[in-house]
This record gives C-alpha cells, structure tokens and sequence, in this order.
C-alpha cells in the first residue's frame, strides 16, 4: 500500500487532508437539503397571498368589489418587496436597539449565497431574506379583510408602506431579530416563543383590522342590505392554499429541513384539521347547519393559532389549540362582533387578531423542550408551563401585549397621516358603484365577452 | 299569433323543452331571472350573519305561436312544469302585433 512508503506524519496529513474534505461535502449535502426545502417554503408563503388570500378574501366580497380586494393582496407582493431590499430586511435582522435594527443591510448591502449564521447557518442568506420577505407580504394584506369594499387604493398604498415600518418592522425584530426584545435564543430581555409569527404577524394585523374597521366604519347599507359573499368557490379555493401554503410558514420556520420542521408540519396539519371541526361543529348545534364558510374559516383560526406554537408543541396539544381557537373565533366573529356591531368586513380581527392571541398564549402552555431543544443561552431549558415553567406565559403574555400596542397606536396614527393627505374612505358614490370601477377602472366579470 | 311567457322552476327546463319538442315546436327563447310570487325564499347564513333571500331562481320561456296552437302550447308547458308544489309559477299570454324573420324579411305566421 501507498501508506507504506509515506511514513507515519504524512499518514496523519492524509486522514486530516480527507477528514476535512468528508466535513466540507457533509456540511454541503445539509446545505443543499436545507436550501432547498427553504426555497420551496418561500415560494410557499408568497403562494399564500397570492393567490391563496386573494382568492380566500375576493370570493366573500360582493362582486362589484373582487378586483380591488384581490388587488389588496397582490400590490402587497410588489410593493412590500422593494421596501424590503431598500430597509425593511435590515431594519428587522440587522443588530441595533432592541426595538428596530439598524441600516447594516440596507439595499442589501452584504446580502449574499454566504450563510448568516446568527439565524440560519446552513442555508445562503438571501434564502433567508426571501423567506422573511414573504411574511412581510402576507401582513399588511391580511388586514386589508377589515376594510375591504370601502377603502381607497391611494390611501391602501400609503397605509401598508407606513404600517411596515412602524409597527411590522420594529415588532418583527423585536421578536426575531438579534437582540431583540423578546427574542428568547438571541440575546432578548423577556424570552417570548414566536415560532412563525403568532405575534408578528397575527396579532399585529388583526389588531390594526380592528382599529381600521372602527376608524373606517361601516360599509354603505351595512348591516341592512345583504352582502353575501359573491362567490364561495373562489374562497374554498383560496382557503386551500393558505392551508397548503401553511406548512411553507411554520414548517420553514425551522430555517432547515430538520426533525424540527416535520414536527412544525405535523402541528400545523392537526391543529388546521381540529379547527375547522371546531368551527361547524359550533355552528351546527348553533344554528343548524355546518357550512363550507364555518369549514374553511375554522382551519385559517386553526392555522392561525398554531403559528407561534408550532415548533414547541406536540402533535396533542396542536390538535387542542386548533379545537379550541375554532370554537373561540366562530364565538368572537358570530356573537362578539354583532353584539359591538363593528364592520370588520371580513374578520380579520375576529380570526387572525382573537386567534393569535389564544395561540401565543396557549404557547407558553404547551411549549416543550422534548420537541424543541434549541439551547436557550447555551443550555436546555424547560420551555412552557407543562415543561415546569408556567412564568413563560407571562412572557407570552408581554410579547401579546407589545403585538397590542403598537398595533393600536402605530395604525392609529397612521391612518390619521393617510387620511389628513389623501383621505381613507371611498366617496360614497364609488362604493355603491363598486371599487373596481372606481378605483381600477375594470370589472371583475364581463361574461357577455 | 300569440305570445306565452311562462315563468318555472329551474329543474322543469329539460321536461319543457322535451315536451315542446314532442309537439313539434322548436323556437323558444330562455333565460334565467329571479322571482317571487307566493313562495317564500330560504334564509342563508354567513358567519353567523342572516340573510334572507326571497327573489328565488327561476327560468323564463318566451315563445310565439300561432293563435290555433295556443291552447295545445298553454296545456303542453303547464303539464311539464307542474310539480303540485308552490313555486311552480305562472303563465301569461300576450297579443302579438307583428313578426319578422331578419334573414329574409318574412312577415306575419311564417315567420315564427
């Protein structure tokens, strides 16, 4: 044999010279694993506006209304994304205060195929801001339920860019940037679990719905004409694919394609399933009937509340949040909302803010190191109240209560910039006529063509 | 030549379009409408939010025909469309001045 004749220190060369090349294509097998499910999860959760909510928000609107709520989703998918590359990825994941990060990022300066390790060791970063991008999209347009058929596409505009940077992009980093104020694995003050964006997401936009819809208030004839939705098909469709879309959300969350992210899949499955039963179940015994609405509004409450949840929780305890978070919605949007009779178009509030809150909560429940052991400061932690650590829901409790205010205040003030410049509401002519005509000049259906 | 304009019920279009047809008579001209006579409408219910919808579906023929004919068309469409129940609908007949074939510039019965 050759090692014969090389003596015993160039032996040792040679396992080092081939030990370091087994690590480098080992570690570049996971990478190529792991990038590859994260891509997928990206194109997943843009899947999820468009067209998942476009279709899920389109179809429960009155039809002279379709094309501007679609529109609502979809300008998202353009007009988040370049505030992303110029500030919005580095206002989020840079360091800075824990409240906002800083310009380290911005135009994507230093972005690359490297990995960030802070976040994400095994995949290039701009995989991970792609996929960070996507979340932003989905925000700002699961409000737009609140206001749907009464708000102008001017003031839409302005309302979401400034909605990104005061309210997403300081909570987003406060909850999953480094340094960040509730960021439990790096370097956070109050240790809040937020798997996928419970609170980032959830909470933040369905509690700007509600200020939106209190501030908008009632749609013209509402509630004594009838708006059915136009068209059920369309929403059954659309609600499919946010359910789909759903598992790029929280199973990508694990920022690779790990043990962690088949039990996020699972979590999401169970809980989705659980809560659409939840739902028309509620309402057969309430009024008679299961409905496919109650079906697909139950799974998006279930969907919702699993998010910050699900990559701390067991299969179990999933399916208990989701049963829970459909009969809690079908209760907030059936009795709660008619008894205040605000007009949160098409639930916003009702679902993503009511089901965000019972998710982040139930979190610190649930949580479990057995299923997420990500080393807390080093060492294995005990995560939620069954684990033994009951404080944690507190800690939910104030990333709840964060999620609340600047929700509240941010959208506030916001909408009193948009409507002092542009003015927020539709004439009431253009809405009786129909958004699509008045504000986009086109109709959803012509089938005479 | 009269004009019949009977108003049914949408799962009776295939039975009076075959028993027209049976008769011999095979221009007519369709469409789907919404209405309401005595039958009540059914309640919907969206997220807990009631409606009810009274102007129901229907299906409406029009038809002319030559007055000899008339009685044999009436008996022909009300046996097809009648189902016994309320919501069957209502037949109504008009006095017809002219028709024209566009084609050819035929006038009067032969154009129908």
């Amino acid at each position: 044999m050759q090692i014969v004749h090389l003596g015993l220190p160039a032996i040792a060369a040679d396992i080092s010279a081939r030990l370091s090349a087994l690590e480098k294509s080992t570690a570049s097998a996971q990478s190529a694993g792991d990038n590859a499910w994260m891509l997928v999860s990206a194109a997943l959760v843009l899947m999820m506006t468009g067209p998942g909510l476009a279709l899920f928000y389109g179809g429960l609107v009155r039809r002279k209304n379709v094309l501007a709520t679609m529109m609502n989703s979809f300008s998202m998918m353009a007009l988040i994304t370049l505030i992303w590359a110029f500030f919005g990825y580095s206002l989020v994941f840079s360091e800075g205060t824990p409240f906002i990060g800083g310009l380290k990022y911005a135009f994507l300066n230093g972005v690359g195929v490297a990995p960030n390790p802070d976040y994400a060791a095994t995949i290039p970063q701009l995989t991970f801001m792609s996929y960070q991008l996507m979340f932003a999209i989905i925000t700002p347009a699961l409000i737009s339920g609140a206001f749907a058929e009464r708000m102008k596409f001017s003031a839409f505009a302005l309302f979401t860019t400034l909605w990104a940077f005061l309210v997403y992009f300081p909570m987003a980093h406060m909850v999953w940037g480094k340094g960040g104020l509730f960021n439990a694995y790096l370097g956070g003050s109050v240790p809040c679990f937020d798997f996928a964006g419970g609170t980032v997401v959830h909470i933040t936009s369905g509690v700007s719905a509600l200020v939106c819809a209190l501030y908008l208030g009632k749609r013209v004839g509402f509630p004594a004409e009838p708006m059915r939705p136009h068209s059920m098909v369309l929403s059954v469709v659309g609600a499919c694919m946010l359910w789909v879309g759903w598992f790029g959300f929280n199973a990508g969350s694990a920022l690779s394609a790990s043990g962690l992210a088949s039990s996020a899949f699972a979590a999401t499955h169970f809980a989705a399933a659980s809560a659409a039963l939840g739902w028309m179940a509620a309402e057969w015994l309430h009024s008679g009937k299961p409905t496919m609405l109650g079906g697909i509004s139950g799974a998006v409450a279930g969907l919702v509340a699993i998010t910050p949840a699900s990559g701390f929780v067991k299969p179990m305890p999933a399916l208990l949040i989701g049963l829970l978070a459909g009969g809690f919605c079908f209760w907030m949007v059936t009795a709660v909302k008619h008894k205040f009779g605000y007009d949160d178009t098409l639930d916003a509030f009702g679902v993503h803010g009511a089901g965000g809150t019972l998710g982040a909560l139930l979190t610190g429940v649930f949580a479990t190191s057995a299923v997420n052991d990500t080393p807390i400061g080093g060492k294995l932690m005990p995560l939620g109240a069954m684990d033994g650590h009951p404080i944690q829901i507190l800690y939910q409790a104030a990333g709840v209560a964060m999620a609340v205010l600047l929700a509240v205040i941010g959208t506030f003030l916001i909408l009193k910039i948009c409507d002092a410049l542009i003015g927020v509401r539709v004439e009431r002519e253009g809405e009786r006529e129909g958004l699509d005509l008045s504000q986009h000049g086109e109709e959803g259906y012509y089938l005479e063509a | 030549m009269k004009k019949i304009e009977a108003i049914i019920q949408p799962f009776k279009l295939e039975d009076v379009k075959e028993a027209l047809k049976n008769i011999g008579i095979d221009g007519m001209t369709i469409s789907e409408v919404r209405g309401h006579g005595r039958q009540k409408g059914h309640r919907e219910v969206y997220r807990g939010q009631e409606y009810n919808v009274d102007l129901l579906p229907k299906v409406k023929f029009e038809l002319v025909v030559a007055d000899t004919r008339l009685e044999e068309v009436v008996e022909t469409i009300g046996q097809a469309a009648r189902s016994g129940k309320i919501g069957d609908g209502k037949i109504f007949v008009y006095d017809v001045a002219e028709a024209i074939r566009i084609r050819n510039n035929d006038r009067g019965e032969g154009a129908i």
